[in-house]
C-alpha cells in the first residue's frame, strides 16, 4: 500500500512521517519517529508494554492506527520528563524505589501512572491498581511500582505543583 | 555505600525511554529477518524449496539448514541440535529456514513462499508416552527410547534409614511446565565489516556462551566475533543459550557485508522456551517418631521436550539441592529426563530444584501432622547446621534457615493466627535453598568464573568492565556500588560497561544466581589493587604511613584526620605518574567443592542462600476459586548490598512462584501449544498478584563480597509449596500437582472423604514401596 503523508502532535512538537496507512502508531513511533521508549510485548493488546496518551488517556499503540491518531495528543515516555530535563515525579519516584527492574515494561507503567496522577494525586491502592491494570510486568511482582506511584503522589500533594499533563502539553506551540 | 539503598545507575536511563534494547537499534542499511518454523510436532522434511522464496523482489538471502549443518548445544556433551532442523523437525515452532528482506513485511511474505513437504511420524507428547514408546525415538542418540539421560545416586543406606524409620510416606507428585515469559521477545542485531569481523548484539543473559556456540557454528574463529549485550528486558533462565536467530543474523551480515535484525513474535518467544520442565515426582521419606529424618528416597522423570538444552544439568538438580535443607543421613536418588515433541525445556528461576522442593515442602507438611507437629518448629528441628557437609558431599557455609523462619513466623502471627482462621482461609509454610552461583562453569575449566577490569583517567572518572549481562536483576549496579566503596568516589563517578566479548572480560553469564557473589568478588580485587597504588602515592605525597589513609567523599585522607588528605583526582594523577596508566583487574574462581562421584559437579557452590514463605490463602466456597492474600517471604541473602534491589529480587520471586503455584501451564494438544500468547498464559496481573512482604536476614557469609549471597532465584522455590499446604489448611484436602486452579480443589473436596487417587506413576518406574502406617 502506498505511503501517505501524515502529522503528528508527539510530545509537544509537530513531526510529519511518511508511513503506510497499515502501520500502526506504534510501528510509526518507534520507526519512524525514532521514539524506542514505546516498547512491544505482544504487538496484540495484552502486554501494555506500548501504552502511550493520547488525548491524555492511555491507550495501546500497537493497535491503534497511525492515521487515526493524526489530529491528537500523544505523549510518550520521552515526553514525560521537563525540557529542562526535571523528570517527572513519578519517573523520579520509579528511580528511587527500584520500580525499574528490567525497565521493558516500564515506559507503559509510567505513562498509565502519570495518566492516574494527572486525574487525583491522592489515589486510593485500588485505583492504583485499576489504572495499572493493563500493564504486565514480569520482574518486580508490582509491589516497587504501586509503591513508587504512591510515593510520587505524596511528594506532588506536598508540592502542590501542577505537573505537565498531556492535556496542557498539547496546547503549546 | 554497601548496604545502602541507591537506585539503579541505570535507572535513569530506563524511566526516561532512553534505554536501548536490541530491538531498539537501528543500523544504516539495516535489513529484517523472518523465522519460518515447522507446523509439525513430529516430521521428516522430504523436501525444502526456497527457490521462490529467494526471487521475491526484496529479498537478501534464505537461510536453512544447508547453510549452518552444524550441531550446537549449551552442554559441550549433549549437543544435538542445529540452528535450523536438517532433516526432522521434532517440535511446533522449531526452526525451518530464515528469511532476510528489505524490510520485515516483505521477508514475512517470503515466508509463505518456502516449500516444504513433510511427512508427518508419531510423537510423543507425555513423560508415560515417552517411556512407553520406545519405538518412536526423537534422536538416535539415545541409549534406550527416549531416555535423554539417567542418574542413579546412592548416599548411604536408605533400606536401612527406612528400615529403623516409625513413619514411612512416599508420595507422587507432579509440577507443571511453565515458561519465563520476559517482556521482552528475544531479538538481535548483527553486522560485519569488510574484513570479516563480526558484531552480534543480542539480548542474552550468557553472551560468553553465545560467544563460543555462534563462532563454532559458523565456523569462524572466536577473535572475529563480538557479543554485544544491549540492556535486556528480563531473562529469567530463558535467554541463556544461542537461538537460531544468532545464528543467522550473524550469518547474513558476515555474507552480506550488511546488518540485519531479527525480532521474535511472542508466539515464537512461546516456542523458544527453555522453560521449567514438567516432572513426575515420588518422594519416600522415613522419620522416627520425633520426627527425624532417617531417609529419603527420590524420583524424579523430567519431560525435557525435544532437546536437551539445559536438560543435562536440570535432571542433576532436581537432586542435588533437596540436601541442603535438612539433616538428611541416607539419601538416594533416581533422576531421568526424557525427550517428548515440545518446545526444549531448559533452566527457570530455581532451575530443577523449584519442582522437588515443592514436593519436599508438601509431604514434609503430611509428616508433620501425621506426627501432630507444628509444621514451622519442626521445619527449625530439622534444619541443617551452619558449616556442615550435606550427605551428598555439598559444604554448606553460612545458613540463615532458622532465622528465616522465625521471621515468616512472626510477621505472619502464625502461632496466633493458624488453626483459628475462618473457614475457607488457611496459612501454609515452607523453605528452601539454592546456590550462590554454580560451582562448575557449563565446559569444565580451571579459568576464573569471572573477570573484572578497573580503569582509572586523569580527571578521577572510574571505568568498571566486566563480562556479566545485567538483566534487570542491577548487576551493573552492583559492580559500581562495590568499586565505589572501596575508592571512596559517588556512582556517578564511575562508568559501567558489560557484556562486550571485546572489551570485558569473561563473566559465564547471568544464571545460577551467581553474578554478585562472583563478579561482585572479582570486582572487590581490583579495586583494592588500584586502592594500594592510590594510597601509596598519596602517602609519600602526604608524608604519612599508607596504613592509616582511607577513602571516602571523593577524597583519599587521613582515617582519623580527614582534613589531611587529598582529592581523588589528584591521587589519581600522582598515582599514574608513579605507576603508570592505572588499571587493574580482578578474578573469582570458585574454591575447589564437592565429592568425586559422576555427577558432583552439580549443585556445589560457594554459598547457599536460605528462604522461608508463610502463604495466607481463601478459597471460595462455591466457585473454588483460590485467592492468594498475602505472603510473607524471608530470604537470607548472606548480606544487602542494596536493601531495595535486595527486596525487588525477593518480590519478582515470590510473584513468578505464585503464578507457577496458582495460574501458569505450558500445556499442549496433540503437540500444539495450547495458549502461545499473554492473553491466555495467565501471567499475574497486577490484580491477581498477593500482597507480599520482603524481609531480609543477613548471616555475612565469609566468601561472599561483603558478606552477600544470591537474592534473584532462591526466593521463588517456597512459594508454591508454601501456598500448597495453606490450601491443604483452608480445605483439608490436597492438591499434589500444580497449578492448584479450581477444578483440581473442586474434585479434591469431593474426594476427600475418600483417599486421593495419587497422580498415575510413569509406566516403567519401579513398583510403589509400602506406606508403613504408625
Amino acid at each position: 500500500m502506498p505511503k501517505q503523508l501524515m502529522t503528528f502532535q508527539v510530545n509537544g512538537e509537530t513531526r510529519e512521517v511518511a508511513a503506510s496507512p497499515t502501520h500502526t502508531l506504534l510501528e510509526v513511533l518507534r520507526e519512524e519517529l525514532d521514539l524506542t521508549g514505546t516498547k512491544h510485548g505482544c504487538e496484540l493488546g495484552h502486554c501494555g508494554a506500548c501504552t502511550v496518551l493520547v488525548d491524555g488517556e492511555p491507550v495501546l499503540s500497537c493497535l491503534l492506527l497511525a492515521v487515526e491518531a493524526q489530529d491528537a495528543a500523544i505523549t510518550t515516555v520521552e515526553g514525560l520528563a521537563r525540557d529542562n530535563n526535571t523528570l517527572h515525579p513519578l519517573q523520579l519516584a520509579f528511580a528511587e524505589r527500584g520500580a525499574a527492574q528490567c525497565g521493558y515494561c516500564t515506559p507503559g507503567f509510567l505513562v498509565s501512572g502519570v495518566s492516574l496522577l494527572t486525574r487525583t494525586t491522592d489515589p486510593s491502592r485500588d485505583e492504583i491498581k485499576d489504572a495499572l491494570s493493563g500493564n504486565l510486568c514480569r520482574c518486580t511482582g508490582y509491589t516497587k511500582i504501586i509503591e513508587a506511584v504512591e510515593l510520587a503522589a505524596t511528594r506532588m500533594r506536598e508540592t502542590q505543583q501542577p505537573v505537565p499533563s498531556s492535556r496542557s502539553r498539547r496546547n503549546r506551540p | 555505600m554497601i548496604g545502602t539503598s541507591l537506585p539503579k545507575i541505570d535507572s535513569y536511563a530506563k524511566v526516561t525511554g532512553a534505554a536501548k534494547y536490541a530491538d531498539d537499534l537501528t543500523l544504516p542499511r539495516m535489513a529484517h529477518g523472518r523465522i519460518l518454523r515447522s507446523p509439525h510436532p513430529h516430521a521428516r522434511i522430504l523436501r525444502l524449496d526456497i527457490a521462490r522464496a529467494r526471487a521475491h523482489p526484496g529479498v537478501l538471502d534464505v537461510i536453512t539448514a544447508a547453510d549452518l549443518p552444524r550441531r550446537y548445544g549449551i552442554m559441550p556433551t549433549t549437543q544435538d541440535e542445529y540452528p535450523f532442523a536438517l532433516d526432522t523437525v521434532r517440535y511446533v515452532g522449531e526452526p525451518v529456514a530464515a528469511v532476510v528482506a528489505v524490510d520485515e513485511e516483505t521477508a514475512e511474505e517470503a515466508l509463505d513462499l518456502i516449500e516444504v513437504v513433510y511427512a508427518p511420524l508419531p510423537t510423543v507428547s507425555t513423560i508415560e508416552e515417552a517411556l512407553a514408546r520406545e519405538d518412536i525415538r526423537l534422536h538416535d542418540t539415545t541409549k534406550r527410547g527416549n531416555i535423554m539421560k539417567e542418574v542413579h545416586l546412592d548416599f548411604g543406606d536408605v533400606d536401612e534409614g527406612f528400615a529403623q524409620a516409625d513413619l514411612v510416606r512416599e508420595d507422587t507428585f507432579f509440577f507443571e511446565g511453565t515458561t519465563h515469559a520476559p517482556m521482552e521477545e528475544h531479538s538481535c542485531v548483527a553486522d560485519c565489516r569488510p574484513d570479516g569481523k563480526i558484531t552480534l548484539w543480542t539480548s542474552t543473559q550468557t553472551p560468553h556462551y553465545v560467544h563460543r556456540e555462534v563462532a563454532k557454528v559458523l565456523e569462524i574463529p572466536r577473535s572475529r566475533l563480538r557479543v554485544i549485550v544491549p540492556p535486556v528486558g528480563g531473562g529469567f533462565g530463558g535467554k541463556c543459550e544461542p537461538f537460531a536467530h544468532d545464528f543467522a543474523a550473524a550469518l547474513f551480515a558476515l555474507r552480506h557485508g550488511r546488518p540485519v535484525k531479527f525480532t521474535l513474535s511472542r508466539e515464537e518467544v512461546f516456542y523458544c522456551h527453555r522453560g521449567r520442565h514438567p516432572v513426575k515426582m515420588i518422594l519416600k521419606t522415613g522419620v522416627k517418631r520425633d520426627g527425624a529424618i532417617t531417609a529419603v528416597h527420590l524420583q524424579t522423570f523430567l519431560d525435557g521436550g525435544a532437546y536437551a538444552s539445559y536438560g543435562l544439568a536440570t535432571v542433576y538438580y532436581t537432586g542435588a539441592l533437596l540436601t541442603v535443607t535438612y539433616k538428611i543421613p541416607r539419601y538416594k536418588f533416581d533422576g531421568m529426563r526424557l525427550y517428548t515433541n515440545k518446545p526444549a525445556c531448559g533452566p527457570k528461576r530455581g532451575h530443577g530444584s523449584t519442582q522437588p522442593r515443592y514436593a519436599f515442602e508438601c509431604q514434609l507438611d503430611k509428616i508433620a501432622e501425621q506426627l501432630g507437629l507444628d509444621p514451622a518448629a519442626y521445619r527449625k528441628q530439622l534444619a541443617i547446621e551452619p558449616y556442615s557437609t550435606t550427605v551428598n558431599g555439598l559444604r554448606v557455609t553460612s545458613c540463615g534457615l532458622v532465622e528465616c523462619v522465625d521471621k515468616v513466623v512472626e510477621a505472619s502471627r502464625w502461632r496466633e493466627r493458624r488453626g483459628r482462621m475462618p473457614a475457607g482461609t488457611g496459612l501454609g509454610i515452607a523453605i528452601s535453598s539454592y546456590v550462590t552461583g554454580a560451582g562448575k562453569a557449563i565446559y569444565w575449566n580451571d579459568m576464573p568464573h569471572s573477570g573484572v577490569i578497573v580503569t582509572i583517567d586523569r580527571g578521577g572518572g572510574v571505568a568498571v568492565l566486566c563480562g556479566s549481562s545485567d538483566i534487570g536483576q542491577g548487576s551493573d549496579t552492583m559492580l559500581a556500588q562495590i568499586v565505589a566503596h572501596e575508592l571512596g568516589i559517588a556512582l556517578l563517578d564511575i562508568r559501567v560497561y558489560t557484556g562486550d566479548t571485546d572489551l570485558t572480560p569473561v563473566d559465564l553469564g547471568s544464571y545460577s544466581s551467581r553474578v554478585t557473589f562472583m563478579a561482585g568478588n572479582a570486582a572487590r580485587a581490583a579495586a583494592t589493587k588500584l586502592r594500594a597504588l592510590l594510597f601509596e602515592a598519596a602517602a609519600a605525597h602526604l608524608g604519612v604511613p599508607a596504613e592509616r589513609l582511607t577513602a571516602a567523599d571523593g577524597r583519599i585522607h587521613l582515617a582519623d584526620d580527614p582534613a589531611t588528605g587529598l582529592a581523588f583526582a589528584e591521587a589519581a594523577q600522582l598515582a599514574e605518574a608513579a605507576h603508570g596508566t592505572l588499571s587493574a583487574v580482578g578474578s573469582y574462581t570458585p574454591p575447589k567443592l564437592g565429592g568425586e562421584f559422576k555427577g558432583a559437579g552439580v549443585g556445589i557452590s560457594p554459598a547457599y542462600s536460605y528462604t522461608a514463605c508463610v502463604a495466607q490463602v481463601a478459597v471460595d466456597p462455591d466457585t473454588y476459586d483460590l485467592r492468594v492474600e498475602k505472603l510473607w517471604v524471608a530470604h537470607d541473602c548472606g548480606r544487602a548490598l542494596n536493601p531495595t534491589l535486595v527486596e525487588g529480587q525477593i518480590e519478582g520471586s515470590a510473584y513468578m512462584g505464585f503464578g507457577e503455584a496458582v495460574l501458569e501451564e505450558q500445556v499442549f494438544r496433540k503437540g500444539l501449544h495450547k495458549i502461545p500468547s499473554l492473553l491466555e498464559y495467565k501471567l499475574p496481573t497486577i490484580y491477581d498478584t498477593p500482597e507480599i512482604v520482603a524481609l531480609t536476614v543477613e548471616t555475612h557469609d565469609h566468601e561472599g563480597p561483603y558478606g552477600a549471597k544470591e537474592a534473584g532465584e532462591g526466593p521463588l522455590n517456597p512459594i508454591i509449596p508454601a501456598i500448597a499446604n495453606a490450601v491443604y489448611d483452608a480445605i483439608r484436602a490436597r492438591v499434589d500437582s500444580t497449578p492448584i486452579t479450581p477444578d483440581k480443589i473442586a474434585r479434591a473436596l469431593k474426594e476427600r472423604q475418600r483417599p486421593l487417587p495419587a497422580p498415575a506413576r510413569p509406566h516403567g518406574a519401579p513398583t510403589p514401596i509400602e506406606v508403613m502406617p504408625l
